[in-house]
């Protein structure tokens, strides 16, 4: 009878921490959304952050954001695809590999904290880039990197190993192979995990501070030559992303409306981050049903 | 891929000439060896430049700027700008340690709650909506997380426990959060992968559900449970805004759970961008990110040793 | 020697310490079927993967011994085994079509073996779907996927695509054992209209079926090549006890 209630009473608890968790994530998302939501509009996304009066946007940080993430993306896929095809296809089981796994590994642990330090060091002031783009972008590789080569490996490896024997039978080499019939194949997974990845990457701020920066120029979004120093395309000016300026205004804002300027950027970066999970799920869904032309 | 000749061409077709065509794929070959060695080696490159720049700027203050390592590790006053400037960073590793350990004690008997939940309790509804929900945990942006605590929990506590709200509790509360997910997702595999005859063997001599997690399922898993645990304390130590925002940043050792305090992450945060590179007071914030790259190492290496007790 | 004849002498396989193949030594003539037959773990279907050298992926495997094919030892470290491929064909127990359009299945191979014009490359894209008895069934939709068909077309399918890249072998590794009957009877039938043109070797579970399609067959037990004789006589007229237990059905 005692162990029953036992029993009993510990089945409740963990329902009840259940419970608790979705609660607070309900709890969470519900804030932001009401708190932030009220302060979107189209003035709001599009217009130039005020420093010290009310009625400051976020439109240029917004598109830092996404600018940032499409350069960091366009570094990272090349690295973490050919780093992934060696961890799945070329290492032998030997020491060598057993200490590139630890170099993911470790690379994959660092703080985002000191891998902006590490670009802060090494891309900004050795390289000499400078608070910009592309350092944030060289940053937001290093930290984003490891969780590419993973996602490639894991993704290859689940490969059926038919096609690529149905590859090499066709005596076509090892890289052929890989690139054009089983990376196909692995091509949904590999999407889905990049969106995620995405996802991550465009939430960052700590590996920003210190290496695209806390601010950036006013920008002309008339002036599209990325060679200008205030066009929007340019690589090498610096730029305040959406969560470096929720950080800002947090920490140091000046504004009257700060903190619904704050609420209603965190709102639109869930926003965002919710977007890029939902669509990872569909478009991974809906690639394979093309590729594989399952109904 | 490769841009045709009309030589390659007209030898295929007549099926002659396969010296030349070896001579295609081997260098085919031997092009995309080339690039995945080279992608490897940059991140081989990468993790060493990491640790030899910030290790070299941040062994300065022993080395040759008259700090001694003693008076940094167990210094109480960090005062750089001092006279004598003092680098006790004393209290930044005692806010890091104890944020990170107070949000593991808070989340993990959590995640184990939610683990348990998914795999043994209700797997179906677990798999379609909690797991999906802590998945979204793990995605919100560590700012975010900052911004609710700064708006939600620092003024609930403020207004339920003395002090001003902002202070270790605040911080150790928002980053169990954050690390919820990591230890619930490693905890869950873990309880997934158990095998089926282990828990029927229990059922079957009469235990019930709670006997058997409590004294065969917890006990199997526990190395497994512990890897995940490590991994949620190395997240909470390396997390540096979201701290940042809700801990208030007092540089001091506080005295109560309620108290301003700062960690590690914070302090480089707050005082990196405002000194000039190559002083010692920059330079010792460097050996602060030194300390940070350490603890990376050693959380690794915990997390390495329980793995290998996992395997066994 | 013709080309589309080749032989084996004393070809062993080990798996670590596992000696999987024994010393085989065997004669494929030109132009005929040849069926592999025997328990599983036999070593029927190794000494099959090892023909091409596809046991090469396997971490841990080795291989001993000489294949001569068209007048080179593969087994040599010298030899280029990509280029070598391509003349032997190889086809799945499940079938493996790749993730692309049935047209792009059959050309995918020529095109990367250099062939760019695309009247040349349809040319050879009708062919094969012909003489695998597709090209009625898919004509119209030659750019949807491969991946579309049936169990039997798809397998039908892979035929086609190593034939594409004209090889003079073929190798089948039980090539029918997940496909229904009807697929399985029309498999049989290619596989007599394609032995006019190639070599085939067949691993088989299906003792009517190795009687059916083969001019000669192969038990093999433990590793060991027990017997290899003309199907017929094989079938009705074993030498050894062990064969004649096996092909009656008293084990395995």
């Amino acid at each position: 009878m005692r162990a029953k209630t036992v029993d009993r009473i510990a089945t409740g608890v963990i329902i009840a921490v259940a419970v608790l968790i979705m609660a607070v994530l309900a709890g969470l998302l519900g804030f932001l959304l009401v708190r932030g939501v009220r302060h979107i509009d189209f003035h709001f996304l599009t217009s130039f952050p005020q420093a010290i009066k009310e009625g400051g946007g976020i439109g240029p940080q917004l598109f830092n954001s996404l600018f940032l993430l499409v350069l960091t993306m366009i570094i990272t896929i090349p690295l973490g695809l050919g780093a992934g095809i060696y961890m799945s296809e070329y290492a032998k089981p030997n020491r060598l590999t057993g200490f590139i796994r630890l170099v993911v590994e470790v690379l994959s642990s660092f703080p985002s904290i000191v891998v902006g330090l590490f670009g802060l060091l090494v891309i900004v002031n050795t390289f000499n880039l400078g608070y910009s783009l592309l350092s944030g972008a060289l940053a937001l590789t290093v930290f984003n990197l490891p969780m590419m080569v993973r996602l490639t490996e894991q993704s290859l490896r689940s490969v059926p190993r038919e096609q690529k024997e149905a590859g090499l039978a066709l005596g076509m080499s090892r890289w052929k192979t890989i690139t054009s019939v089983m990376l196909p194949v692995a091509l949904p997974s590999i999407v889905t995990g990049s969106i995620l990845a995405a996802g991550r990457v465009f939430g960052e701020a700590a590996a920003l501070l210190f290496t695209a920066g806390m601010s950036s120029p006013r920008l002309d979004f008339t002036d599209w030559n990325p060679l200008h120093p205030t066009s929007p395309l340019n690589p090498l000016r610096p730029a305040e992303t959406l969560a470096v300026h929720i950080w800002k205004i947090n920490s140091e804002g000046l504004a009257p409306d700060a903190p619904e300027i704050a609420a209603g950027a965190s709102a639109v970066l869930v926003i965002m981050v919710l977007l890029f999970n939902l669509g990872a799920r569909w478009f991974g869904r809906a690639l394979y049903r093309k590729l594989t032309a399952s109904k | 891929m490769n841009i045709p000749t009309s030589n390659v061409q007209s030898s295929a077709e007549s099926g002659a000439k396969p010296r030349e065509r070896k001579q295609r794929h081997v260098a085919e070959e031997i092009r995309g060896k080339i690039y995945v060695y080279f992608c490897v080696l940059l991140m081989i490159v990468t993790i060493f430049s990491i640790v030899y720049f910030i290790a070299s700027r941040g062994l300065a203050p022993f080395v040759s700027q008259g700090v001694a390592l003693k008076d940094m590790l167990l210094g109480l006053k960090w005062k750089p700008e001092g006279e004598p400037p003092l680098f006790g960073a004393l209290p930044f590793l005692f806010g890091s340690f104890a944020t990170s350990l107070f949000a593991a004690i808070i989340a993990a008997p959590l995640a184990f709650c939610a683990s348990i939940y998914m795999t043994e309790i209700m797997p179906k509804f677990g798999k379609t909506v909690l797991q999906p929900a802590i998945e979204l945990l793990a995605g919100i942006p560590s700012v975010v997380y900052g911004f609710v605590g700064l708006s939600v929990i620092v003024p609930f506590l403020r207004d339920t426990f003395p002090g001003q709200g902002v202070g270790v509790l605040a911080g150790a509360l928002v980053l169990s959060i954050m690390i919820l997910p990591t230890i619930t997702t490693i905890a869950t595999d873990s309880l997934r992968s158990l095998p089926n005859g282990l828990k029927e063997g229990s059922y079957a001599l009469g235990a019930t559900r709670w006997q058997t997690i409590s004294r065969i399922i917890l006990p199997t898993t526990l190395p497994s449970l512990l890897t995940g645990v490590v991994l949620g304390i190395a997240r909470a130590f390396g997390e540096a805004l979201a701290v940042q925002m809700v801990i208030g940043n007092a540089p001091h050792i506080p005295h109560s759970l309620f108290e301003s305090a700062t960690t590690l992450t914070s302090i480089i945060t707050l005082e990196m961008g405002n000194t000039t590179s190559g002083s010692l007071h920059n330079n010792a914030l460097w050996s602060l990110a030194l300390i940070l790259l350490m603890m990376t190492f050693l959380f690794v290496f915990v997390v390495r040793m329980l793995e290998r007790r996992v395997k066994r | 020697m013709s080309e589309h004849a080749f032989y084996t002498k004393d070809l062993s396989v080990y798996y670590g310490e596992k000696h999987a193949v024994k010393k085989i030594s065997m004669d494929f003539p030109d132009r005929q079927v040849v069926a592999l037959i025997g328990p599983s773990g036999c070593g029927k279907s190794t000494f099959l993967r090892s023909l091409n050298r596809m046991n090469d992926l396997i971490p841990g495997a080795r291989i001993e011994g000489e294949v001569w094919i068209g007048g080179e030892n593969i087994c040599d470290p010298g030899t280029d085994v990509v280029r070598l491929r391509q003349k032997i064909g190889m086809v799945w127990q499940r079938p493996n079509p790749f993730h692309k359009s049935i047209y792009e299945n059959v050309a995918f191979g020529p095109r990367y073996h250099g062939i760019r014009n695309k009247k040349e490359l349809d040319r050879i894209v009708e062919e094969c779907l012909r003489k695998t008895a597709l090209w009625d069934e898919v004509k119209d939709r030659l750019h949807q996927s491969g991946l579309a068909l049936s169990g039997g077309q798809q397998q039908r399918l892979c035929i086609a695509r190593s034939l594409a890249v004209r090889p003079s072998i073929l190798l089948m590794d039980e090539p029918a054992s997940a496909l229904d009957p009807v697929s399985t009877a029309k498999i049989e039938e290619l596989i007599a209209e394609l032995k006019k043109e190639y070599t085939i070797v067949i691993v088989t579970h299906n003792m009517q079926q190795a009687a059916r399609i083969s001019d000669k067959t192969a038990f093999f037990f433990l590793g060991d090549l027990i017997e290899y004789d003309d199907t017929n006589r094989m079938f009705t007229n074993p030498s050894r006890k062990s064969t004649d237990d096996y092909i009656s059905g008293r084990f395995g």
